[in-house]
C-alpha cells in the first residue's frame, strides 16, 4: 500500500543533527579551536577569504571548521554572511607600491632595486612527506634580521619609465561591483578582474594554464610577484581626510606579456594583473595570465575561439558557489519534470511501434 | 548582347543606389568613394584580386560593416529610395530577413548546421511569421527541389552534405522568402569545376526565372561572364573600370583590367 | 514600513524581517515593478548570496522576501508538494527570518512560492505566486551568448525558437517539450515558464501576480494578473498540454497533474496527484480513488 511521504521536516532535523556529529568526530579526539585553524591553516584561511571576498580570518576560520574542511562550503557560508553585512563605506585604493613585503620576486630581472625577497614558499622544498610533523613538537625559531627598509618599486614601473610597457592609464572612477550590481556583458577590465578575484582557485588555474598550452597564448613573464600586508584608508567625511583603520595581506602579481606593435607604433610589452587576499600565488599568477587573454579585444588581438579569451564564458562559470549550488541542485527532486518527459517518450515510442505494425500489416 | 537587350527594358528608378562608399581599416583603405545604380532584375558583377576591397565593399552594403562615408540607397517600395544605413537596427535586420539575402562562400557560415535541411529552408519563413508547419515543410521542400536537393534529404543535417549540395542548401535558405536583392560573396568558391559549372546553371535559371538582382563577388571571371550583365573592376579599393560584361571583359580598357583578363587566358 | 518595525521580533531572530535588509528589498522591489511593466522581460538585478546555494531557490527567496509583509500567510511547494525537502526548508527560513504565517492551503495562502508547478486550485486575485527559476533565458539552449540573446529579445527575432520547434516535430512527429514550455507574453517577448510541465502552462494566465526570480542569473520577471500567455506551437501542430492518462489513485482526480509512484520491483506502479493539498482536499470532500480509503488514513 502506497503512503505518501511525509516528514520531511523531521527527516531534516535529523540530518542536521547527525551532520553535526559527524563534524566533531571522534570525541575522544580533542576538538580543533578556531584560532589553531586560524593559525596553521593559514593557507585554507586565505583561501577562504578570497573567494568569500571577506577579509576576517576568524570568520573564515570559523566556517572552515563549520563545513568539515570542505572550502567551498566555507566559501559559501563566508558570502552568505558577507550579504547581511551592512556598507558603511569604500576604502581608498590599497597602495601595493608600498606593500611591507615578506616575499617579492621578479623573474624578468636577476636582481631588481629593493632584491629578490624569497620569503615563506614552499617553492624550493622537496615535497616529502615529514613524519617528524606527526610527532608533536615545537619547531626551530627561524633566522630573524633587521626589517628589510629598503624601497620595492613596481618591475612594471621600471619598464614604464622607458615607454617598454604599455602604460596603465589612472583612473578615480569607482569600479563596478558585481555583488551588488548585476553582472552585464560587454564586462569592461575592472568588473572583469573583480570576478576572478573572487572566482574558484581551479577555475582559474584551469584556465590561464590553457593559455599556456595555446587556447589564447599570451607569453607571459612574472614581471613581480609580491606578498606583504598593505595598510587600508577610509576616507572619514567628519574628519575630511582618510585614516588607516586596519592592515590586510595580500599577493599581487604583474605578468609582462608578449608585445603589440604595428608599423605606426613601436611594439611594447603588455600586462596582466592579479591581486589576491592572502598569501595566494597561484591564484594571483591565474588571475594575471587569464586577465590578459581576456583584454584580447583592447590590444586588437585576434578572437582565436579560445575560452580563455571569451569574457561571457570566464565570468559566468568561474563563480563556484554559483557552480557548485546549481551543479548540485540536481539532487533536488525533479520528478515532475521527470515525469512529463516520461509521458513524452512513451508516447512516441507508442506511435512509433503503432505506425510500423500499420506498415507491416500493409505489406 | 543578352546586356543591351536587357539595358532596353530596364525601368527607369534603380534598387540599389550607391553614393561615395568608403571604408577604411586604421590607415588602410578598404575601398574608396564607390558609387553604382543597381536596376531590378540586373546582376552586378565585382571582380578582382584578393584585397582589392571587393570583400568590404559587399559587406558595407549588406550592412555587415559600417562604412566610414557614403550612402547605400535602397528601393523600400513605398518610401521609394532610402538609406539603409540610417536604419534602425531592427529596421535593417528585417530587410535582410525579407528583401535582401546574402550567400556566403563558406556554405558553413550561412547554414544552421546542426538544423536540417528542411529547418534551415524554413527558418527565413518562420522568422517572419509563418506558423503553419505544412506550409513551411511544403515550401521547404518545393525549394529544395529547385535547388536540385532530393526530397528525402529534407530531414538530413547539412553537415551531412557534399560541398555542393550544401551551396545549393544555403541558396534555398535564401531565396525561400523571395527576396528582391541578393548579395553573394564568391558563390562557386572552394568547389570542384564540374560542381561549380552545376551550381552557376542553377544559379543562372533561378536569377532568370525569379527576376533577382544581385551583386556578386568573386575573382573568377567566368563566374560574371556567365551571371552578370554588368560589371566593376576593383583594385585597391577602388573602381578602375566599369561597364556591359562582355564588353569589359572582351575589350578591357585599363592596364589592370587587361592583366586580370589575360591572366585567366593564360591558365 | 520602517527598518525598526520590521525587525523581526521573535526570540533569537539576528536578521532583518525576511532575512534581506531593506536597500536590497527595494532593489528588488524596483525590479518586479519594472518586471510587471514589462511583462516576460528579463530584468537583471543584483541577486545577493542567501544562506542557501544557488540553484535551490535563492531567486524565488529573494523575491519573496522582498514581497512579504508581516500579515502574510505563506506556502512554500516544491514539485507541487508542500513537505518535500527543499519546501520544507524554505518554508522554515521564512518562519525563522520573517515569524510570518505558513499554511499548505492554496486558497488559505497570500503568497505562494513554487519550484516546477502551478497548484491545481485556481489562484484569486490578491494572490502572489513566485515561481524558483533556473534558466531564466528561453534562447540559452539555442544560443549561449548573453549579449545575442538580449539582442534577439530587443529585436524580438524569435524565428530560431521556432526552427527549434520544427525540428522537434521533424524527428518525432511532435514538440518534444514536455517541461519549462516556451510562451508568448501579450505577443512579445518570449519567456520560460519555469520548468513547469506544459499540463501547467494555460494556467498561466490568471488572476494572481506571477513573479519569476532566478538568483544565479540575476533575473527576475513577471506576469500581471490576466496577461495573455501563449504557449509556442504552430497552426497545424497545437500545443496540446500532456499529462498521464488515469485518475489519481488517492483522490480520483481524473484533471490533476500526476505523479507516477513505483510501487514494487515487478513494475507496479501507481498515479496519485502532484498537488498534495489539491489531493487531500478532494478526499476531505469525499472523494475516493482505487486505493484512496486505506491510504487516507495513513496519512491521516
Amino acid at each position: 500500500m502506497y503512503v505518501a511521504v511525509k516528514g520531511g521536516e523531521r527527516a531534516i532535523d535529523a540530518a542536521h543533527a547527525w551532520l553535526a556529529e559527524e563534524r566533531r568526530g571522534d570525541p575522544a579526539i580533542p576538538e580543533l579551536a578556531v584560532a589553531q585553524i586560524r593559525e596553521q591553516m593559514t593557507l585554507a584561511v586565505n583561501r577562504v577569504m578570497a573567494e568569500g571576498s571577506l577579509y576576517d580570518p576568524d570568520l573564515a576560520a570559523l566556517a572552515i571548521k563549520q563545513a568539515r574542511g570542505d572550502l567551498i562550503e566555507a566559501i559559501f557560508l563566508i558570502r552568505a554572511y558577507r550579504t547581511t553585512l551592512p556598507r558603511l563605506g569604500a576604502s581608498e585604493p590599497v597602495e601595493t607600491g608600498g606593500m611591507r613585503c615578506d616575499r617579492r620576486i621578479s623573474a624578468t630581472f636577476k636582481d631588481v632595486p629593493g632584491g629578490q625577497v624569497l620569503g615563506p614558499t614552499f617553492d624550493y622544498t622537496h615535497r616529502l612527506l615529514d613524519f617528524a610533523l606527526a610527532a608533536e613538537g615545537e619547531v626551530p625559531e627561524a633566522a630573524t634580521a633587521a626589517p628589510d627598509a629598503a624601497p620595492k618599486p613596481r618591475i612594471t614601473g621600471l619598464l614604464d619609465r622607458d615607454g617598454l610597457i604599455e602604460t596603465e592609464p589612472a583612473s578615480d572612477e569607482t569600479p563596478p561591483d558585481l555583488t551588488r550590481e548585476p553582472l552585464g556583458f560587454p564586462a569592461g577590465r575592472a568588473l572583469r578582474l573583480q570576478a576572478l578575484t573572487r572566482s574558484d582557485e581551479g577555475f582559474a588555474l584551469g584556465m590561464a594554464y590553457s593559455t599556456q598550452r595555446g587556447y589564447g597564448r599570451n607569453h607571459p613573464f612574472v614581471g613581480e610577484l609580491r606578498l606583504g600586508r598593505v595598510g587600508v584608508e577610509v576616507e572619514i567625511p567628519e574628519l575630511g581626510f582618510a585614516v588607516e583603520i586596519a592592515e590586510i595581506e595580500l599577493t599581487e602579481c604583474e605578468t609582462v606579456n608578449q608585445f603589440a606593435g604595428s608599423k605606426t607604433e613601436p611594439p611594447q610589452f603588455t600586462r596582466g594583473y592579479g591581486l589576491v587576499f592572502g598569501q595566494s600565488e597561484r591564484k594571483a599568477i591565474s588571475m594575471a595570465l587569464v586577465d590578459r587573454a581576456l583584454r584580447w579585444e583592447d590590444l586588437g588581438e585576434d578572437f582565436t575561439g579560445a575560452p580563455a579569451q571569451d569574457a561571457e564564458f570566464v565570468i559566468s562559470h568561474g563563480d563556484n558557489i554559483q557552480a557548485s549550488g546549481f551543479l548540485e541542485h540536481i539532487k533536488l527532486p525533479h520528478y515532475v519534470d521527470f515525469q512529463s518527459e516520461l509521458e513524452l517518450v512513451r508516447r512516441i515510442r507508442a506511435e512509433a511501434a503503432a505506425s510500423a505494425a500499420e506498415r507491416e500489416a500493409a505489406e | 548582347m543578352r546586356a543591351d537587350a536587357f539595358r532596353a527594358e530596364a525601368p527607369v528608378a534603380p534598387l540599389l543606389s550607391v553614393r561615395g562608399l568608403t571604408k577604411r581599416y586604421g590607415g588602410r583603405v578598404g575601398c574608396e568613394d564607390v558609387g553604382f545604380d543597381l536596376y531590378p532584375g540586373e546582376v552586378m558583377g565585382i571582380v578582382g584580386e584578393s584585397g582589392s576591397g571587393k570583400s568590404t565593399l559587399l559587406n558595407c552594403l549588406a550592412g555587415h560593416l559600417r562604412p566610414d562615408a557614403g550612402e547605400v540607397l535602397f528601393d523600400l517600395g513605398e518610401e521609394g529610395l532610402c538609406d539603409t544605413l540610417a536604419l534602425s537596427e531592427p529596421e535593417r535586420r528585417r530587410l535582410a530577413r525579407t528583401d535582401w539575402a546574402f550567400v556566403h562562400q563558406n556554405p558553413r557560415d550561412g547554414l544552421r548546421m546542426t538544423v536540417s535541411a528542411g529547418g534551415n529552408v524554413g527558418e527565413r519563413l518562420m522568422a517572419v511569421g509563418a506558423r503553419n508547419y505544412g506550409a513551411i515543410r511544403a515550401s521547404a521542400l518545393d525549394w529544395l527541389g529547385r535547388v536540385e536537393i532530393a526530397a528525402d534529404r529534407i530531414d538530413d543535417r547539412p553537415a551531412a552534405f557534399s560541398g555542393g549540395m550544401q551551396q545549393r542548401l544555403q541558396i534555398a535558405r535564401n531565396l525561400v522568402t523571395g527576396p528582391r536583392l541578393v548579395f553573394m560573396d564568391e558563390p562557386t568558391g572552394g568547389l570542384d569545376v564540374s560542381v561549380q559549372a552545376r551550381l552557376l546553371d542553377l544559379l543562372r535559371g533561378l536569377v532568370r526565372d525569379m527576376g533577382l538582382s544581385a551583386v556578386i563577388v568573386t575573382h573568377d571571371l567566368a563566374v560574371v561572364r556567365l551571371l552578370a550583365h554588368r560589371l566593376m573592376v576593383m583594385k585597391g579599393g577602388r573602381v578602375v573600370e566599369t561597364g556591359l560584361t562582355d564588353q569589359v571583359l572582351d575589350d578591357p580598357q585599363h592596364g589592370y583590367t587587361q592583366l586580370l583578363v589575360s591572366s585567366v587566358l593564360q591558365v | 514600513m520602517t527598518e525598526a518595525e520590521s525587525r523581526v521580533e521573535a526570540p533569537g531572530a539576528d536578521y532583518n524581517f525576511a532575512y534581506l535588509d531593506e536597500q536590497t528589498k527595494r532593489m528588488i522591489r524596483r525590479a518586479l515593478l519594472k518586471a510587471l511593466a514589462v511583462p516576460g522581460y528579463q530584468v537583471p538585478f543584483a541577486s545577493r548570496e542567501m544562506p542557501m546555494p544557488y540553484g535551490w531557490g535563492t531567486g524565488g527567496v529573494q523575491v519573496s522576501a522582498a514581497v512579504l509583509v508581516p500579515g502574510d500567510r505563506l506556502k512554500v511547494i516544491d514539485q507541487g508538494a508542500d513537505d518535500t525537502t527543499n519546501a520544507v526548508s524554505i518554508r522554515k527560513f521564512f518562519q525563522k527570518t520573517a515569524g510570518i504565517a505558513v499554511t499548505g492551503h492554496t486558497g488559505e495562502a497570500t503568497v505562494i512560492q513554487t519550484r516546477h508547478r502551478i497548484p491545481e486550485a485556481p489562484l484569486t486575485e490578491g494572490q502572489i505566486l513566485v515561481y524558483q527559476v533556473p534558466i531564466p533565458e528561453p534562447l540559452r539552449f539555442l544560443e549561449p551568448r548573453e549579449t545575442e540573446t538580449r539582442r534577439m529579445h530587443a529585436l524580438e527575432e524569435y524565428g530560431l525558437m521556432h526552427v527549434k520547434l520544427y525540428e522537434d516535430i521533424a524527428r518525432h512527429g511532435e514538440i518534444a517539450t514536455a517541461y519549462a514550455y516556451p510562451v508568448q507574453i501579450e505577443g512579445r517577448y518570449v519567456m520560460d515558464p519555469s520548468p513547469i510541465p506544459k499540463f501547467d502552462n494555460p494556467k498561466l494566465r490568471m488572476a494572481a501576480i506571477q513573479l519569476f526570480g532566478a538568483g544565479r542569473e540575476q533575473r527576475i520577471y513577471a506576469l500581471p494578473p490576466y496577461t495573455e500567455v501563449v504557449s509556442l506551437d504552430f497552426e497545424d501542430h497545437p500545443f496540446v498540454p500532456g499529462k498521464a492518462e488515469g485518475a489519481c489513485a488517492l483522490c480520483g482526480s481524473e484533471t490533476s497533474y500526476l505523479d507516477e509512484v513505483i510501487v514494487d520491483d515487478r513494475g507496479g506502479r501507481m498515479f496519485v496527484c502532484s498537488d498534495t493539498d489539491y489531493c487531500a482536499g478532494r478526499r476531505a470532500a469525499g472523494h475516493v480513488g482505487a486505493e484512496g480509503a486505506a491510504a487516507g488514513e495513513g496519512r491521516a
